[in-house]
């Protein structure tokens, strides 16, 4: 499903519940909505938005939905005989495919690969009815060794990662740590130090809060500029820059291509 | 409305078509999906909802549609007496017309072989507990983000000797004089303006009965006002 850009202009968005009427007139109905006679109603609770003649409802709470593409931290919860079965935070279980771990795997050590409680950054390689098919075929995508995970709601990773990842390459210098945001709302955050992964997860947290307010980016500069604590900017000197390209080098464009299209 | 009969005055003071004081809030459990807590008066609902999720054991998921299991339960200490923890015939039966009443609005249809989870506790208890259940559940499952045609408001109607009362509270519930206490617990869609729960305990007149429906509906109408506005209030 494409999702096209919004363009609302004031200064928090319009919220709606379930079986309120968010147009009448000549529209067309869309994600999450209805059409009774001349009045579009919301099936969701959610923010509207209305492009042009489309009017779709965008969920702003609830579980995971799966698109094909995605890429997500999951876990593994079992391994049978030709795969991992993972856990996505969906509503329906993944299967990551022997075939599809690009690394040689002996089919009676699987648990070395991939043992169960890992924890895997993964790809959605297609989504078919109720089942969903991941890999581990491609850049950055491998199991998570170090760092911290954050968990969000899933339809507020689009405001974390912001237009372009413009949000997240904001989180990634502010902070000096490394994120990979996985679209079912686990959040792979990397420092060198705790505090440094600490205040990554505060400005997360703030940005997951004001998820309804319009200008955003401006907010979270302003906020970073307020509690950034004294001993995190010592670190930041030369050597944390140095890192932080390190870093930027090994995902920031790769994620920024991949996640640019699922932005709100 | 009121004819003839002893029930003349309300015992706490309010109008006849007045409802307790009404406060809600979303969001009250973290680790659930969607939460709610709504209060009438004395009587404190909060509802929690878990899911969509796949239902485990497989043979009871529904390959055309999604299952909703309602678990309405009243905390030993939520009345003067302290009740009996856990499951009892009472609390079975709340759950299934809990059920019935929020079926019509989720669209499982959306939502094939997995399970919603509605977990409702009442943390005190003052008359009205299904309703304020029904209206707690409403609002979590729309925070949860669950697929729904509308909402859902509940309301218990009374009819003291011949007077038609709105939100009865347990004190009128025992009322003995005359015809003595009537309790209609019902959920209405605002929207649809249609009614999804009807329970009857007592007696009353088919002509007085419309009388009350008419009452209940406009009740429902200013709870859902409620529901809404904290809803859009919660972001």
């Amino acid at each position: 499903m494409t999702k096209e850009k919004t363009e609302v202009k004031h200064g928090k968005r319009e919220i709606v519940t379930p079986g309120e009427i968010i147009a009448k007139g000549d529209f067309l109905p869309g994600d999450w909505t209805t059409k009774e006679g001349e009045e579009i109603i919301a099936n969701r609770f959610g923010i509207v938005d209305k492009t042009e003649r489309l009017v779709r409802v965008v969920p702003i709470t609830g579980v995971y939905i799966p698109r094909r593409g995605n890429v997500v931290i999951a876990e593994v919860a079992d391994i049978t005989m030709n795969g991992w079965i993972m856990e996505i935070k969906a509503p329906y279980q993944a299967f990551l495919m022997l075939k599809e771990c690009p690394m040689y795997v002996d089919e009676y050590e699987m648990e070395n690969v991939y043992g169960i409680g890992d924890l895997v950054v993964t790809k959605i390689v297609s989504v078919k009815r109720r089942a969903i098919d991941l890999t581990t075929k491609g850049r950055g995508l491998d199991k998570i060794k170090d760092g911290m995970i954050v968990e969000i709601n899933p339809h507020r990773v689009p405001r974390v990662i912001g237009k372009e990842g413009s949000m997240i390459s904001q989180i990634k210098i502010a902070s000096g740590c490394d994120i990979t945001v996985g679209q079912n709302g686990l959040i792979w955050v990397r420092g060198r130090s705790k505090e440094e992964e600490l205040f990554a997860k505060k400005i997360i947290d703030f940005i997951v809060e004001n998820t309804t307010s319009d200008g955003l980016t401006e907010q979270v500069e302003q906020w970073i500029k307020e509690n950034k604590p004294k001993n995190l900017g010592k670190i930041e000197g030369k050597e944390a820059k140095e890192k932080t390209e390190e870093f930027a080098e090994s995902s920031v464009e790769s994620e920024s291509q991949e996640f640019g299209e699922e932005k709100e | 409305m009121a004819e003839k009969g002893s029930y003349t005055k309300r015992i706490d003071g309010r109008s006849f078509d007045a409802l307790r004081p009404i406060s809600a809030k979303v969001g009250v459990v973290p680790n659930a999906d969607g939460s709610a807590m709504f209060s009438q008066g004395d009587t404190i609902a909060i509802a929690a909802v878990y899911g969509p999720k796949t239902l485990h054991p497989k043979n009871q998921q529904n390959p055309e549609k999604g299952v909703l299991r309602v678990h309405y339960n009243m905390l030993s200490f939520s009345v003067g007496e302290r009740i009996r923890p856990g499951v009892s015939r009472r609390s079975q039966e709340i759950s299934q017309v809990t059920e019935w009443a929020l079926t019509p609005v989720v669209m499982l249809e959306e939502l094939p072989g997995t399970v919603i989870d509605i977990h409702i506790n009442i943390i005190q208890a003052n008359a009205g507990t299904r309703c304020a259940g029904i209206n707690a559940a409403a609002m979590a499952l729309a925070h949860a983000g669950i697929p729904m045609k509308e909402m859902v408001s509940a309301v218990a109607i009374g009819k003291m000797d011949q007077t038609i009362v709105s939100d009865v509270t347990k004190e009128e519930e025992d009322y003995k004089e005359g015809e003595a206490a009537t309790d209609i617990p019902m959920a209405y869609l605002s929207n649809s303006k249609k009614i999804s729960l009807l329970q009857l305990d007592g007696r009353i007149q088919a002509k007085r009965l419309i009388e009350a429906l008419d009452a209940g509906k406009k009740a429902c109408q200013k709870i859902y006002e409620i529901q809404k506005k904290v809803l859009k209030e919660s972001e």
